[in-house]
């Protein structure tokens, strides 16, 4: 008998070859596709030094290559991501969890889940062709009049740039932070909203008070899931920003992200501007990561944690 | 030193607490209005969340479906000139080129990821935590960064452009998604089926075969549909890599046509025909997307209910 199972075990072993194989392959490609942007950056690297991260200039060609000005778009058009899909995010979440009725809750789930499906040129689209002539005519004239043309509303009404990048992306980071958390404020015990109600709390004491900050964890995980998004958006931010590298000197000004600037200027790139370029996609790799594996913990944690 | 009950100090919890009754009751009506104007407003919020989604369907339909037409979806394109405007042509070539490119993606990836999707369920170690930990973040790289990688390997030794570089783009960028969804498909499978197979005397691969995969065959087939729409769809590691084609190519070693590059391309054009022609593309894309989306749903919903 004990030869059997050690018979049936030892003709196991190309199964678990097999799995071990596959997972070691894909590591290696992980590890390949990071080098190929380490490689290709190196150059520029060696050349340039920091002065790619600090630098003021960005111009395609001869250079200068200085990303800062990329990096503060990059930063800020996710910024006005968030400011606007958070809220209206979070709030769809409690509605969908607390307030939809049953019947239509998994069709309105699944509207806000088709949001997701769209692909990110057709939002481009959308953005370049359908918001542009509303920013200009209505929605950039109507800021502008609040501070008088004054910071940040001056300049001039031109449609694209950085604001329209931004409502761009928060359209699109949207079903993303309403999924997770909703999955997250999900797993909040219903003894707690319980025991809120019958201390004679409203229903929106309970959301507010007890379900948001017990729940907190995860949604700083699904905040960051969706930055993470907005912050490697490249195409629908490419189409809409007007591809000018520049420090903002207002929302209503274009610019150009990191994840733009590689789309656009990689096509007709050589030598040390490819280079750059690569570069931009290492600080982009090292940005997007670092903020996806904080998400990843935080959502990973809230959901172990409560459940 | 004898206490007695009745010349005990009034006690302080419960005259807070009577205090906070009192509060209570005297807010009540207050509270309960400014809850129902909260609740509506999550209410609201939710129809502003859906908003952005009924305007891209009106605008795709409303500036997109006149373009729509037989010859439009199976021809090739001509390219406007000064003496020819409006000239269009079809978008034949580039639906076949992303019919290609997102298939063949698939086809590499599918095998991967549920080999890995396998692995990570079935085994727990450091090695095992860490590729989650890859694969997870992974799922959340911007996709131009997978353009970087197959311009580095495949355009530049290849000397050109070519659909091969997509293909493995769009593969290396699918492989996380789909072992991620195979993962959770094969945790999900209940112990005891797989136990009952191990107590018959099956190996774990005939386990794995005979159980495994069937049981969680509708998770892993909604997440191969799901990230096949979403790989038809990715437009930033296309443009770096896959050049473009006028003409019918099956060949993937040279340039190809994609729907969603088209649609960029002629967004942005110089000719009104082609900027007014982007929207049918972009109405076509979205169709195809919608069609493999519909479908995952339809397939896992058919196959659970078969099940029970």
């Amino acid at each position: 008998m004990a030869e059997r199972i050690r018979l049936s075990a030892t003709s196991d072993r190309p199964y678990k070859f097999l799995l071990r194989g596959a997972a070691l392959f894909f590591g290696a490609v992980i590890i390949l596709f990071v080098w190929s942007v380490l490689h290709t950056a190196w150059p520029a690297i060696r050349a340039f030094g920091f002065h790619l991260v600090t630098g003021k200039t960005w111009a395609a060609g001869n250079g200068p290559f200085g990303a800062l000005p990329l990096i503060v778009d990059t930063l800020l058009t996710t910024l006005i991501a968030l400011v606007i899909a958070v809220p209206i995010g979070l709030a769809s979440a409690l509605a969908l969890l607390y307030l939809i009725p049953q019947r239509i809750r998994n069709t309105a789930s699944s509207l806000i889940e088709l949001l997701a499906a769209v692909p990110s040129v057709v939002y481009g689209l959308w953005g370049l062709w359908f918001l542009i002539p509303w920013f200009t005519k209505t929605l950039e004239p109507f800021l502008a009049g609040i501070t008088g043309g004054g910071w940040p509303f001056n300049g001039a009404h031109e449609g694209f740039g950085v604001l329209l990048a931004g409502v761009v992306l928060a359209v699109m980071i949207l079903p993303t932070i309403v999924a997770i958390s909703r999955d997250v404020i999900s797993v909040v015990p219903s003894e707690l909203i319980e025991g809120g109600l019958s201390l004679g709390a409203t229903r929106s004491q309970v959301y507010t008070r007890v379900v948001l900050p017990s729940a907190r964890t995860g949604i700083f995980g699904a905040i960051a899931l969706g930055a993470g998004r907005a912050l490697g958006e490249t195409i629908a931010v490419a189409m809409v920003i007007g591809s000018n590298p520049q420090l903002p000197h207002s929302l209503f000004s274009s610019g150009a992200t990191l994840a733009s600037t590689i789309a656009t200027e990689f096509g007709e790139a050589t030598g040390s501007t490819t280079s750059a370029l690569a570069a931009l996609a290492l600080m982009l790799m090292i940005i997007t990561a670092s903020v996806n594996a904080g998400a990843r913990v935080l959502t990973n944690r809230a959901l172990k944690g409560n459940s | 030193m004898s206490m007695t009950d009745l010349d005990l100090p009034p006690d302080p919890i419960l005259e807070r607490r009577q205090e906070i009754q009192k509060r209570a009751a005297q807010t009540i009506g207050r509270r309960t209005v400014a809850s129902r104007a909260f609740l509506l407003v999550l209410l609201l919020a939710f129809v502003v969340a859906l908003i952005p989604l009924g305007s891209v369907i009106f605008a795709l339909l409303q500036k997109g479906a006149s373009s729509i037409s037989w010859p439009f979806l199976s021809k090739l394109p001509s390219q406007p000139s000064l003496i020819a405007q409006n000239a269009i042509g079809g978008i034949g070539n580039a639906i076949e080129g992303t019919l290609i490119i997102a298939g063949l993606a698939l086809l590499i990836a599918v095998p991967l990821a549920m080999l890995i999707g396998l692995y990570l369920s079935e085994t727990s170690s450091h090695v095992a935590n860490f590729l989650r930990a890859i694969v997870e973040i992974m799922t959340g790289l911007p996709s131009i960064l997978l353009g970087v990688f197959a311009y580095e390997y495949l355009v530049v030794p290849m000397g050109g452009a070519s659909g091969l570089a997509g293909i493995v783009a769009l593969a290396v960028l699918m492989v996380p998604v789909i072992a991620k969804a195979s993962e959770l498909a094969f945790r999900g499978v209940p112990t005891s089926l797989r136990e009952a197979g191990l107590a018959l005397g099956a190996r774990s691969s005939k386990v794995t075969r005979g159980v495994i995969i069937p049981a969680a065959l509708p998770g892993v087939i909604t997440g191969v549909l799901l990230s096949l729409a979403r790989a038809m769809g990715e437009t930033a590691p296309l443009l770096l890599v896959i050049g473009t084609s006028i003409s019918w190519n099956w060949n993937p070693l040279h340039g190809m046509s994609a729907l969603s590059l088209l649609t960029y391309d002629y967004s942005g054009s110089q000719y009104p025909s082609q900027r007014a022609a982007a929207w049918g593309v972009a109405l076509t894309l979205v169709a195809l997307v919608m069609i493999f989306i519909f479908s995952s749903r339809l397939i896992s919903a058919h196959m659970r209910r078969e099940r029970h």
